[in-house]
Formats: structure tokens, sequence, C-alpha cells
């Protein structure tokens, strides 16, 4: 416990004299992100400092081991760590998928020598990735993707297409599902390999949304030449490192990564806006019910985060398929919320353009919910994997 | 840590085989088809004293366990699993509670040992009204001579056919509606005046209406201050409503997991009813919201141990999700069950009845819902 608290006191003194105070301003929205990479263009100096000094001790990473530019913490460590940047609402140093999804793959399925090359420009924020796995006809059905990666010798041709592919218009490489044995069945002929956007042959186009925005793309591959030193784990067994890293973002979109379920809940900020009666009830009675039944649900879905990740801890194990349960009951949620808020803010909640509502902040985040029961694996997906693999009910 | 310590993972277990052996399902069907006036057997009771749960929430001078409300929640999620008929609640809970909190060196003395030793039973007797609302106490305590008389009738007391005595709540200022005013008294249900009439009840357990017809008390019947009882109240159905929510979570999870075993045996139109997908969203969002309500009640037994005054939000929380997740699980039992659901002759319409009892005591998942978001300022 002694060597904790003294952890948690370094810790303490080392933030307060190295978090620029304008990283402890709530970010306001995605323009205030850090996402790096070789064209980022820093949103301030401040922005570029945080970066950079948190890399420099390895805490963009903290769990990750030091020789791949992690800070070899310990959970109890990051725990700190993490309480400590809230304790003055530091924000984020960076947010990357490499962080989230290709990192925690490459540490289980990668070389030591991907290891090596990957993972320090992935902790410095020095290489933006993106994630090639759903494509147009396969949807939920993933393990049916076509796109192929033909054996070229000393190389593969990949060649193919893939859809909603979030920032790769910004992404610098590509972590990437092909297939590579089209006799196989189809969990068993998919390969993970990684290349870079700007090799001949890559190409993408930017999806527009209902929201009015996207990050999504569609992504395009004619006959890209990628050396055979980029295929992660085994050829032809690609899928074990998809699962592995669908549970990563079930987990992470489920738990309120991308700030889901993040900030103030629908009933205070209504309380805020519209006011409440003598008793200290929201005066409109039906809103309120609805609002104090999320409020339940959300407060118990937050614990029951907390509860995975330390019961996680305790076992020395991930969360597994237990992720679905949060990805199915998170995003769920945040739809509800998002509807309790544009009902809260009536005609407000239909301004589209203009300053005063931030560009219709509100209504375009409600339709960007929409996606969040689809994305990562519908709902029905999740349900089934709750069914098929936690309760082991039959398969028709 | 959300998780259980070594010591409760040992609880856990040793609560798990000796309810599951001593009081299964079937000994709640022997009760009601005995109709045994008690509502619940005693040598079960005294079996569970020597086991030492009867003071678990007893501090080790007075002769208790001092185990937590961790340790008391999770035998009480045991015990939601097999129905099991006991006071439990009221007096090794909520009773024990109030006087180790609250008593003075005299009340101690007199009840801790009796509550550990599983000698007394102490039922709470609050509601006056078909609707939980403790401030709405209206039954009178007037000065009289150096104690109280005691006027009134309080509705649905658990426990109450069979207690020994009462802790009452009473108005001894103000009028009803106002926070200010209650006190509570521990009542012996010998006294002259004191009444009840057993009420039989949907879960077959028993309670009673509880009539004080001018009950002469003394001065040190009182528990803890005059006119500023709701403090130490919320505190005592703070402990009642973790206990109810963790067997409330015990009683979902069971009729659940009855519910999926007969989803992998019934065969319809020549298949496994459970490979049927609308039968398996069903089902996989029941385990998520089983999940979720099972987070919200550790989260108020974590709570009250560590500050039992600050626990009411966490409690409030655990008490509407559970009782709104286990109302689900018995409506989707049932269902699921089909025809046979709805016969006696199988369980699960007892797991309905007693989700419905446990859901309605000390507040509904609406009272609470209504708490919370009070709380959080809405």
């Amino acid at each position: 416990m002694e060597a904790l608290d003294q952890f948690r006191r370094d810790t303490r003194a080392w933030l307060e004299a190295n978090c620029p105070a304008e990283m402890r301003v709530p970010v306001r929205g995605d323009d205030d992100i850090c996402w790096g990479g070789r064209n980022w263009v820093f949103k301030s100096e401040a922005q570029r400092v945080w970066l950079e000094r948190m890399a420099a001790r390895g805490w963009t990473v903290p769990a990750w081991p030091r020789e791949y530019g992690g800070g070899g913490l310990s959970h109890e460590e990051v725990t700190i760590l993490k309480q400590e940047m809230a304790a003055i609402k530091a924000r984020s140093p960076l947010e990357s998928f490499g962080i989230w999804m290709l990192g925690p793959a490459l540490l289980a399925f990668g070389s030591h020598e991907q290891k090596l090359e990957y993972l320090p420009p992935i902790a410095r924020g020095e290489i933006r990735w993106c994630q090639g796995y759903s494509e147009p006809n396969a949807g939920s059905d993933l393990a049916s993707l076509q796109t192929r990666a033909d054996d070229g010798g000393d190389h593969f041709v990949v060649t193919g297409s893939k859809i909603w592919t979030s920032y790769a218009d910004k992404a610098d490489m590509i972590f990437c599902l092909v297939r590579t044995d089209f006799s196989a069945a189809k969990h068993l002929g998919i390969s993970f390999i990684l290349f870079d956007m700007t090799w001949p042959g890559v190409s993408t186009k930017p999806i527009m949304l209902i929201s009015g925005k996207s990050p999504f793309c569609e992504t395009f591959f004619d006959g890209v030449k990628v050396p055979k030193a980029n295929l992660v784990g085994t050829l032809n067994r690609g899928w074990d490192i998809a699962k592995y890293l669908l549970t990563h973002e079930r987990e992470m979109i489920g738990g309120g990564g991308g700030g889901l379920l993040g900030g103030r809940s629908p009933g205070q900020l209504a309380a805020q806006e519209i006011g409440v009666g003598d008793d200290g009830r929201l005066a409109d009675p039906f809103l309120r019910v609805d609002m104090a039944r999320a409020e339940v649900d959300a407060l118990a879905f937050a614990l029951t985060m907390t509860r995975y990740k330390d019961e996680a801890a305790s076992g020395g194990r991930g969360v597994g398929d237990k992720s679905s349960v949060l990805k199915y009951y998170g995003t769920e949620l945040n739809k509800r919320r998002y509807e309790l808020m544009m009902r809260a803010a009536g005609t407000q909640g239909l301004e589209w353009e203009g300053a005063r509502t931030n560009d219709g902040e509100l209504p375009r985040g409600w339709l960007r919910t929409k996606a969040n029961s689809i994305e990562g694996g519908t709902s029905e997906v999740m349900l089934d994997i709750v069914a098929k693999r936690l309760l082991q009910l039959p398969s028709a | 840590m959300l998780v259980h310590d070594e010591d409760q993972r040992l609880l856990a277990d040793a609560a798990k085989g000796f309810i599951q052996e001593k009081a299964p399902v079937a000994a709640l069907r022997k009760l009601r088809d005995e109709k045994v006036a008690d509502g619940f057997d005693r040598d079960l009771w005294r079996q569970m004293a020597e086991m030492g749960w009867t003071g678990i929430l007893v501090p080790e001078e007075a002769g208790g366990l001092g185990f937590g409300f961790v340790g008391a929640g999770i035998i009480c999620e045991e015990m939601g699993r097999t129905l099991t008929a006991s006071p439990f609640l009221s007096t090794a809970m909520m009773a024990a509670t109030a006087v180790s909190r609250a008593g003075s060196p005299a009340q101690k003395e007199r009840w801790l040992p009796a509550i550990a030793a599983g000698e007394t039973i102490i039922a709470t007797a609050i509601d006056e009204g078909r609707k939980h609302a403790p401030e709405k106490t209206a039954l009178k305590a007037e000065v009289s001579g150096n104690g109280f008389r005691l006027s009134g009738a309080k509705t649905y007391v658990a426990d109450g056919q069979v207690a020994d005595a009462f802790l009452v709540a009473a108005r001894t200022a103000g009028s009803a509606g106002e926070t200010k005013g209650i006190s509570l008294f521990l009542v012996d249900s010998k006294l002259a005046g004191v009444s009840s009439e057993r009420v039989v009840t949907l879960d077959s357990r028993g309670a009673a209406h509880v009539s004080f017809d001018n009950v002469q008390i003394t001065g040190a019947d009182v528990l803890g201050e005059i006119d500023d009882g709701l403090g130490l109240l919320e505190i005592v159905l703070g402990a009642g409503r973790a206990g109810l929510a963790a067997e409330l979570s015990g009683n979902a999870q069971e009729s659940f997991g009855r519910t999926v075993d007969y989803l992998k045996e019934r065969k319809q139109f020549g298949r496994t009813i459970g490979a049927f997908q609308a039968l398996q969203h069903r089902a996989a969002h029941l385990f998520s919201e089983i999940e979720i309500a099972k987070s919200a009640v550790l989260g108020a037994l974590q709570a009250l141990d560590a500050d039992p005054a600050g626990a009411a939000l966490a409690v409030s929380l655990a008490k509407s999700k559970a009782a709104s997740v286990a109302r689900l699980a018995a409506q989707e039992a049932i269902q699921m069950h089909g025809g046979i659901g709805m016969t006696d002759a199988i369980d699960i319409g007892l797991f309905a009845k007693r989700m419905q009892v446990a859901s309605e005591l000390y507040g509904d998942a609406d009272f609470h819902a209504d708490r919370v978001a009070l709380a959080r300022g809405f």
C-alpha cells in the first residue's frame, strides 16, 4: 500500500506540474480531441505539449510494457493515474484506434518485431490507424467478407472494398481483414494484415449520413501490394484476432468510449433548462418518469461496467463474452438518453444550423446515436451472442 | 472493488449450501399447505442462529458476527433463490441495525444478544396506508406520565404475526406529511392495548395489521432522538430495502435460471423452443437486465457498509432496479413456460408471488425511482 500511496503522490505532483491549464477544460466537441498521425495539425501548443509529455512517460498507454512505448504500470497504478487525471479534469492526451484496438491485438498476436515496429509510434501518436472490417455485402455477417489477398510470392495482392471505415480519409495505415483462402469454411480463410493508406491502389470516399456529417468512408483496394511481413498472427487464422479485437471494441462502445453516456444525464440537463417545481421535481410529469427510469438504468449500468472490470482484474482475465452485454445495454441506453434530450429540448432541438445551437449539435448527436445499435455488431447480434455463448441456448 | 472479497465468497458458498439443503422451495410449499400460522419454520430459524446469521449485523461485543451488509445481502440473495421464509430481514437486518446504531446501553444489552441468539423477533411497523410513505406517519405518541401513550394502527407489518416486539414509527409532533416530529419506539408486543390481526399473504409468509390502543410505554422505550427519528428510520429502512433488493435479485436469477433450463428442454414444432430467436432475444435481454440489477445491489450493500447514513441513493437505485427486473423475470418466466407456468404444480408462480410482496415492501420501483431522480436534481 505504501508504494501505491507514493505512486499517487508522485503522479499528482507530476500531473500538476505538467498538464497545461488548457488541457484541464472539458472537451467541447470532436474538434478538441487529439487523434495524432503523420498529418496531424495540433489545435494548440498545449495540445502538442500535453501529448509529448504524456507519451514520454508512456502514459498514453500506461498499461503497455515499457519496451513498446507504454508505462509498464500495474492495474492498480493505472487506476490511480486515471483517478488523478480525473481529479484535475485532465483531457485524454490522445485518442486512437491504435490504442483501443490494434495495440491490444498486436500485444496478443503480433511478433516481437511487429510490436517494436508499430506499438511505440502508436503510443506517441505518430501513426493514425483505421479499421478495415465491414464490407458492403457482409454487414453483421462479418465473416462472409470477400476482400481478397492473393499470393504474389513475397507479398499479397489485395483487391476489394470496405465500408463504414471510420476516418479512413484521415488515417495513415489500416488493419484489415482479408480472405486468403476461398475454399475453407468462412471463418477459417481470413487473415489479418497491416498496410499503408498511401500505397498505390488504395482510395477512400466519405459517406454522408443523416446527421449531416460523418467520420465514415468507403475504402477501395485495387491490387494493393502488401509485404508478407505485414501479416499478423497465422495465415488464415485472422478471425481469432478479429474476435479478440471485437471484444475490446464492444467493451469500449458499450462502456462509454467516445463520449457515450458521458456528462450529465437528461434529467439533470432538463432540470437546468426547464426548471423544477417547489418540490424539486421536474414540471413535466411524463418526461420526468421516463427520465427517472433512464437515470436508474444509467447509474446501474455504470456500476456494471465497474463490476465487470473489477471481476476481470481480480480474476486476471478480460471481460470476454460479457462485453456483448455492455455493448447491447450501453448503446440502447445512449439512444434512450438522446431521445429524452430531444423531448426536453422541444423546438430548440429542431434547429439544424446557427451559433445558438452549435450547428444543431443535439439533433445531429441524436441522429448519430441511431448507429450505436448497428456499428460494432448490431443489438440483435449481441443478443444472439448472449443467448448462445452465455446462456448456451441451442442453435436453430 | 465491486466484487466479493474472500470472506464474502466463503459465506456465499456456505449460505448456498445450507439454504439449498434446509430451505428449498418445497419448504415454503409445506408451510403454505400445512397452514403454519407462524409463516416460517422456527427450527430453521434456530439453525440459522447457530450459523451466526441472526447476528450478522450485531457487533461482536454484543455476541454477533459484525459481518456487515454485503454479507447480510448474500444471505438474502440465497434466500431469494429458494423463497426461504424467515424473520431475517425484519430482525437480523432492520432491528439489529436500529438497536446497534441508536440503542441506549440498556436497550443494546436487552435486545442485541437476544437478536444474535435468534431468541427474539422484532418487526418494523411503519406504514399506515396502502403505499409506503414513512413521512405520512400519523400514529400518535402522546406524553403520558414518565412515558408515552400510543394510539393508532399500522398496516401490513411484515413478521408482525410473530413479533415479540415492534419497532414503531410514531408522531410526537407535527402532522402527517411532515418530516419532523417522528419518533421511534421499541414496543413489547404483549403490552396491554397491542393487538394484531394476522394477514394471510400472497407469498404464504404472513404479516399483521397491528393496532395500538392507548398503549402505555416508558421513556426507556424510545429509540434514538425524540421528534427526529426519520433519519434513523431511513437507515433502518435502508437495511430493509437493500436486503429486499438482494432477495429480489436472487428471486430473478433463480426464476430466470429455471426458465432457461426449460427453454433447453421443451420441444414444440419439432424443435427445442430455446432455438427460436424470438425467445432467445428476450432471454438475452432479461439476462442483461439481471446483470445490471446485480451490480446495483452490490453497490448498495457496499455503500451501506461504508456509510449507512449516506447510502440512500445507492439503496433506492438498487431497490428500484431489482424490483423492476424481478417483475420482468416473473412475467417472462410465466410466459415462456406457457400453460404449465400458470399451474401451482411448478414453482414459477411462487417466485412471482414473492416478487410482488418484496417489490411492494418499503417502497416499490416507482417510489425509489422518484427518490433517485430527486437525489440527482430533478
